[in-house]
């Protein structure tokens, strides 16, 4: 096979596989952290000893898919309706509507809960633009 | 017809991948072999159209211009519409590439009132297909999130681009909704018409109806019944680093997602849409309008022995001169 033009062909080619390949050899030698969501705190093992189980507002699986869901729901709740209560689905218990006061209460670490699969996947959540962050001031405790 | 055997087609694959991968055992199948065949198919495929094309000579510059080429230094030179030299040609490709401009100058050819041919303007399929393609790679560009660890704040930067209006959780793209309309468009566009349902063929549907499954199936799993995305990360990381595992859970739509993706990569080098390498290689757009100011000898021609006037009049001068003709040389 003659190929004409050589120059400009091959540049475009190895253009192709430089953009197709791109993920394989960015990633080559790399060892690959999979994210860890720590649901260790002292507030939840603290939970756990007096309920004799860990649990969250809904189960895991649900809350793993939609707990972005969930959120969005609250706070159109709290804000258009000043409605607080949350009746869980799979207990029947009634929760504080609140990220605060709320969720942040047993998963009292950002960083070690919301931001390792946040970060591994690069989502940028918008709770914090009017949130208050929480201090990490687990840390130093644990 | 044909549009409903390329639905049925898509369908049935969307249901082979739905039922499959509902089997334990076939996951890794669906979620490692094939998408690796399909990927290989797909590079080496497309290299191998390239190569070929490669191989056919262009001997003479047959670039379709719209405007004045460069000649005298008081004519004004079209530098784009019919460029004189690399700098032009790349240009004008530019512009074809992103902006899609030769199809910006698709016209509506019509009959008018005084039986007189009228052309008008015809800039729907100009800027559905522009929307769909942009669409396409903002899309394919956000998905890089899952191939890289630590993802770029480039990347970032396109996602809250897409994503900036802000609603609903997870956050709408914007592309989605652009994807889905322009590929509808383009769809019905092909039936609405007479004329473009006549010359369509299956191999025009079925492209259509496979990208849109992939959209669908993609903006199924984001909004409606959410897969586990880390473990869509997780495997995506292990088939780039040729450590494949595939986590137990990872929903069926996402197989049918990537199985939908896998086949669209081995359609992609045997069929039109090769057009991706295909317009780089374009002779009517990617030659230069030189052929005045340059010799482009054909890479075939044979040797043709030449008898010039020259070497004739030598032969036969004196015969020349004794007949009363005319000779250059004395």
């Amino acid at each position: 096979m003659n190929i004409y033009n050589k120059g400009p062909v091959f540049l475009g080619i190895v253009i192709f596989l430089a953009l197709a390949l791109f993920p394989f050899y960015n990633n080559f030698g790399k060892t690959n952290k999979k994210p860890d969501p720590k649901t260790d705190t002292p507030e939840i093992i603290e939970y756990e000893k007096l309920n004799g189980k860990k649990e969250c507002v809904e189960p895991k699986a649900f809350m793993r898919g939609e707990h972005m869901v969930l959120l969005n729901d609250w706070r159109d709740g709290v804000v258009r309706d000043a409605y607080r209560g949350y009746i869980s689905k799979a207990n029947g218990k009634r929760f504080n509507m609140s990220i605060q006061n709320g969720c942040m209460k047993c998963h009292s670490s950002k960083k070690k809960f919301c931001d390792e699969c946040h970060n591994y996947l690069a989502v940028k959540p918008f709770c914090w633009d009017c949130h208050i962050q929480p201090k990490e001031k687990e840390e130093a405790k644990s | 017809m044909k549009a409903l055997v390329s639905l049925i087609a898509v369908l049935l694959l969307a249901l082979i991948a739905y039922a499959g991968a509902s089997v334990p055992g076939m996951r890794l199948l669906f979620g490692v072999v094939i998408p690796y065949a399909a990927f290989i198919i797909f590079v080496v495929g497309m290299v191998v159209r390239i190569l070929k094309w490669a191989s056919s000579p262009v001997p003479f510059r047959i670039p379709t211009t719209t405007g004045q080429q460069k000649s005298l230094p008081w004519i004004k030179h079209s530098i784009i519409e019919s460029p004189s030299n690399g700098l032009g040609v790349i240009a004008r490709m530019a512009l074809e590439v992103l902006f899609f401009r030769s199809l910006f100058r698709n016209l509506k050819t019509q009959v008018g009132d005084g039986k007189q041919v009228t052309y008008g303007e015809a800039k729907w399929l100009w800027a559905a297909g522009l929307a769909f393609h942009w669409s396409f790679l903002f899309i394919l560009v956000r998905h890089m999130r899952f191939f890289i660890e630590q993802v770029p704040a480039a990347i970032i930067m396109i996602e809250g681009l897409d994503s900036f209006l802000q609603i609903g959780a997870p956050l709408f793209y914007m592309t989605d909704a652009v994807i889905l309309a322009s590929v509808t468009y383009l769809f019905i566009r092909r039936i609405g018409i007479p004329q473009v349902k006549y010359i369509s063929l299956i191999a025009d549907y079925f492209p259509l109806f496979l990208i849109l499954g992939i959209a669908v199936s993609g903006v199924w799993m984001r909004y409606f019944t959410k897969t586990d995305i880390v473990s869509v990360k997780i495997l995506a990381m292990g088939l780039i680093s040729f450590n494949p595992s595939v986590p137990e859970t990872i929903g069926v739509m996402f197989f049918v997602h990537l199985f939908l993706l896998s086949v669209l990569f081995v359609y992609f080098p045997l069929s039109k849409l090769v057009h991706m390498a295909g317009v780089f290689m374009s002779p009517t757009r990617n030659l230069a309008n030189n052929s005045r100011m340059k010799r482009h000898v054909n890479p075939w021609n044979y040797p043709v022995h030449v008898h010039t006037y020259e070497q004739y009049e030598n032969d036969f001068r004196e015969k020349m001169k004794g007949a009363g003709l005319p000779v250059e040389k004395e």
